[in-house]
């Protein structure tokens, strides 16, 4: 059977908008036009219905109420301003935050900033399963902590975080819990009562929606979560982020989070059946394949795995009809392999040999047949090419060569 | 990121790949860069009359450094080892149009040669290169 390429296994990126989500979309654009802030005619009565609408559905998809949702441009946003936010607003409380290493650089790169202005962040470190347990949590919060960021999902692993455990442990010490669920949110159950989530950070793009907009899950109650804004002008959002807000892509981010709600049990079992096809092909046909993160705990249509003595570059444009991406160094210009999988103990060589693929909506077995194929044809191939492999074969262990590290 | 097409060639149609015989007195070896970094490089010559008559490759690394192997193979067959020991980096990277994230790939392969001109040299006494000696196998 043929497939049509290129195939596209890269749904932790971003995924196609779901037709049924640009159908409702459209009109936004074109006929409902108005601002959602203008108060005084029907145009903008229509935008205000329509994003309340879709408040309401992101709402219900993670059980908190619709005035818990503040709209953002992305999960890059809603980050910054749950971080920043935060630590404005509690600095007089506090000035110690806690996360983790292995969040994504929105998370990383907004506390760095902090630090500069006078905070105190502890990056908890992961274990080899890529997991923060709760126990590190307690032992790490102080006094003076005001804030646990954790994400829900791992971005390049698919690694889910003790969520729950951890929420309750906040809300106990009475820390502000903030997670980056862009991974997780419609892909699995989400429940931020039962979660003690106080803030969550979530996107569109994710889960079949348009780019560009996100939002912030922020608690009112028990307890009630207030924010310095990082965004000025007009008040909009209830004062928590300003500026007109995103019709088109609300509504779009709507439609795709009820999409998401509604199909999510038979579509994260139907993805979860075609990723673990994949994953036994890999492991059975193709020796030294190494699954990067615990599977006890996992996202559906996630599988980061190593394929030992082969770079991951080189794998890629093997695959040049297959859309996947790599924590080798040689795809970033930083020239540093996976800072997530290296967290996790993974060796730099087997973190430059790294595949991520994500399996999502529009993806069928015929096609994870066909990588996995293909994928099996190319590192054969390049463990012909390959002198660690060559030294493996011989009965050298690598670890014992003294290598020139350039 | 975009390959020239002289590297998409050199990746999808490696030239001289394998291993030559590291024990025989005729045959230099070179194993340059680490598993750590992402790429490492083994370059083998084999050498007559100190004209390097076979040249083989084996490389772990991105398609750069595939084709800067390959490359490199490809030109010092036929070559001098006093010629050989001569090639740039510089060579490497305009003839692959690498671009300067890659420049390292280049220069991973001039160390690779070098070092097998090394051995082979260092298997013959330093000056093996000048004085070609027709009976390697009585050193």
């Amino acid at each position: 059977m043929t497939v049509k390429t290129p195939i596209y296994l890269d749904y932790a990126a971003t995924c196609p908008v779901d037709p049924r989500v640009l159908d409702a979309m459209i009109p936004c654009f074109t006929d409902n036009y108005g601002n959602a802030a203008s108060r005084t005619h029907v145009f903008g009565w229509r935008s205000e219905e329509a994003v309340e609408a879709a408040r309401i559905e992101i709402a219900r998809t993670v059980n908190a109420d619709p005035k818990e949702i503040t709209f953002t441009s992305g999960a890059t946003e809603s980050n910054n301003l749950a971080i920043k936010g935060i630590a404005e607003y509690l600095a007089e409380k506090g000035r110690h935050i806690i996360t983790v290493v292995t969040e994504h650089k929105a998370v990383l790169d907004a506390c760095k900033h902090l630090e500069r202005k006078g905070y105190d962040v502890t990056y908890l470190p992961v274990n080899t399963d890529g997991l923060v347990t709760v126990e590190q949590v307690a032992e790490a919060i102080r006094p003076d902590t005001i804030l646990v960021s954790i994400m829900f999902a791992n971005n390049e692993t698919g690694v889910v975080q003790p969520i729950a455990e951890i929420g309750k442990l906040c809300h106990e010490r009475k820390v502000m819990f903030h997670t980056d669920a862009v991974q997780a949110f419609g892909k699995m159950p989400i429940d931020v009562q039962e979660m003690s989530i106080d803030l969550m950070s979530i996107s569109a793009h994710k889960i079949y929606g348009p780019k560009g907009v996100g939002a912030l899950y922020v608690r009112r109650r028990r307890p009630r979560v207030r924010l310095s804004p990082q965004i000025h002008g007009g008040g909009h959002e209830r004062g928590n982020r300003s500026g007109t807000l995103n019709v088109p892509g609300i509504v779009g981010f709507g439609e795709a989070a009820r999409l998401a709600r509604e199909s999510m049990k038979e579509e994260s079992a139907r993805i979860f059946g075609i990723r673990e096809h994949l994953r036994k092909r890999f492991i059975a046909e193709i020796p030294h394949s190494i699954v990067n993160g615990t599977l006890e705990s996992h996202l559906p249509g996630t599988l980061n795995i190593s394929f030992a003595y082969v770079e991951g570059e080189s794998l890629l444009m093997g695959l040049k009809d297959i859309a996947v991406s790599s924590g080798s160094a040689c795809t970033s210009a930083s020239l540093e392999p996976s800072y997530v999988l290296r967290a996790m103990g993974l060796n730099d060589e087997l973190a430059h040999s790294s595949l991520r693929i994500t399996i999502g909506r529009q993806t069928t077995l015929e096609e994870v047949d066909y990588v996995a194929d293909r994928v099996k044809e190319q590192v054969e191939r390049l463990r012909e090419m390959s002198p660690l492999w060559e030294m493996v074969q011989d009965g050298i262990d690598l670890d014992s060569i003294q290598w020139t590290p350039h | 990121m975009a390959y020239s097409t002289k590297v998409i060639d050199h990746y999808e149609n490696p030239r001289n790949v394998g291993s030559l015989d590291k024990g025989d007195d005729t045959v230099g070896t070179g194993i340059v860069g680490a598993p750590a970094c992402g790429d490492v490089m083994k370059l083998q010559i084999r050498v007559e009359n100190g004209v390097i008559q076979d040249a083989k490759f084996k490389t772990y690394g991105c398609g750069s450094a595939i084709a800067s192997s390959s490359l490199v193979t490809e030109w010092v067959k036929g070559m001098h080892i006093d010629d050989a020991v001569k090639i740039q980096n510089s060579q490497i990277a305009e003839e692959l149009s690498l671009p300067p994230v890659k420049i390292h790939c280049s220069v991973l392969a001039e160390d690779a040669i070098k070092a097998a001109i090394k051995d082979y040299q260092d298997k013959h006494g330093a000056a093996a290169g000048e004085n070609a000696d027709d009976t390697p196998a009585a050193v």
